[in-house]
């Protein structure tokens, strides 16, 4: 397992926890806008909702999300994921302005760079915590030598 | 019922109590989680021993997991219930941002993670960035 830097794969993972909340949100957001008033007196009409394309894409995307997420926490440390996923609101943000060309204000661009210059301070570094061999570190080698012996 | 009781407008205490509610939940939340992922080992390699159903198998074996996504979902109906009666360009900024910092000193205290002076530096930039962005 790496403890410096990682592989293009745990990039990939690193970038799908990026990217895939904040379109979730995005696609749960436009669908719900588009479905008529729920009430409390129609909860069917909810369970329904969850069938509609943008609903069920934007769950999808969530899924994704939590379960890059967990496996980018199996390998790396916690304060090292989180600012990739504060990243997702750089790419959110640079969409709304270059796709659907949303005005962005200064306070805004400002946010981006300092989110940006976060995300590369963290990822320059190693990307989980060296921790020194304990007990176990020592006695699982130990056991191999013996399946080997036997 | 304090809660209930004050006006559509609640007082600054009261405000800060609900956004602190989510960060607290939301804080013990990613650190458990965090733990337990850390507990179970790396799940790349866990996959390509016993496959997808191992590596789920192992997820949802773990019980810190689940102590986890409770207070992950205690942190999402305090968000929710903070929604309810503050306006959303105060918690959702607030509640991002404040986060990220309190994750890394409960990262280090409880992780015991090498939170060096640049991942400070991250987390407080991260933590302004979001403010800004989401505001």
């Amino acid at each position: 397992m790496p403890h410096g830097r990682l592989k293009p794969r745990q990039y990939l993972i690193l970038g799908l926890v990026s990217i895939c909340a904040p379109l979730g949100d995005t696609c749960l957001s436009r669908g719900m806008t588009h479905m008529p008033a729920i009430t409390l007196a129609h909860p069917g009409s909810l369970i329904a909702a969850v069938f509609t394309p943008w609903i069920a894409t934007g769950i999808a995307l969530l899924i994704g999300f939590f379960a890059s997420y967990l496996t980018a926490l199996s390998w790396a440390d916690l304060t090292y994921v989180l600012p990739a996923t504060a990243f997702g609101n750089v790419i959110v943000a640079l969409l709304s302005k270059f796709w659907l060309h949303e005005p962005v204000s200064l306070a805004r661009w400002a946010g981006i760079v300092l989110i940006t210059l976060g995300v590369g301070f963290v990822a320059q570094g190693p990307s989980l915590t060296e921790r020194p061999a304990g007990p176990h570190a020592a006695a699982a080698p130990a056991l191999t030598e013996e399946e080997h012996a036997r | 019922m304090m809660l209930y009781s004050t006006s559509a407008h609640p007082g600054a205490w009261t405000a800060t109590g609900m956004i602190a509610a989510v960060v607290l939940a939301s804080t013990c939340g990613e650190v458990l989680t965090a733990a337990a992922m850390k507990s179970i080992g790396d799940l790349d390699e866990i996959r390509a021993r016993t496959g997808l159903k191992g590596a789920i198998r192992a997820v949802v074996t773990c019980p810190l997991f689940f102590a986890g996504v409770f207070f992950l979902a205690l942190a999402f109906f305090a968000l929710l219930f903070a929604l309810n009666h503050l306006d959303l360009s105060l918690v959702a900024p607030a509640s991002a941002s404040l986060t990220l910092v309190t994750n890394a000193i409960a990262a280090k205290l409880f992780l015991h993670e090498n939170v060096d002076r640049r991942r400070w530096a991250a987390a407080v930039f991260v933590c302004i960035g979001v403010y800004l962005l989401a505001h």
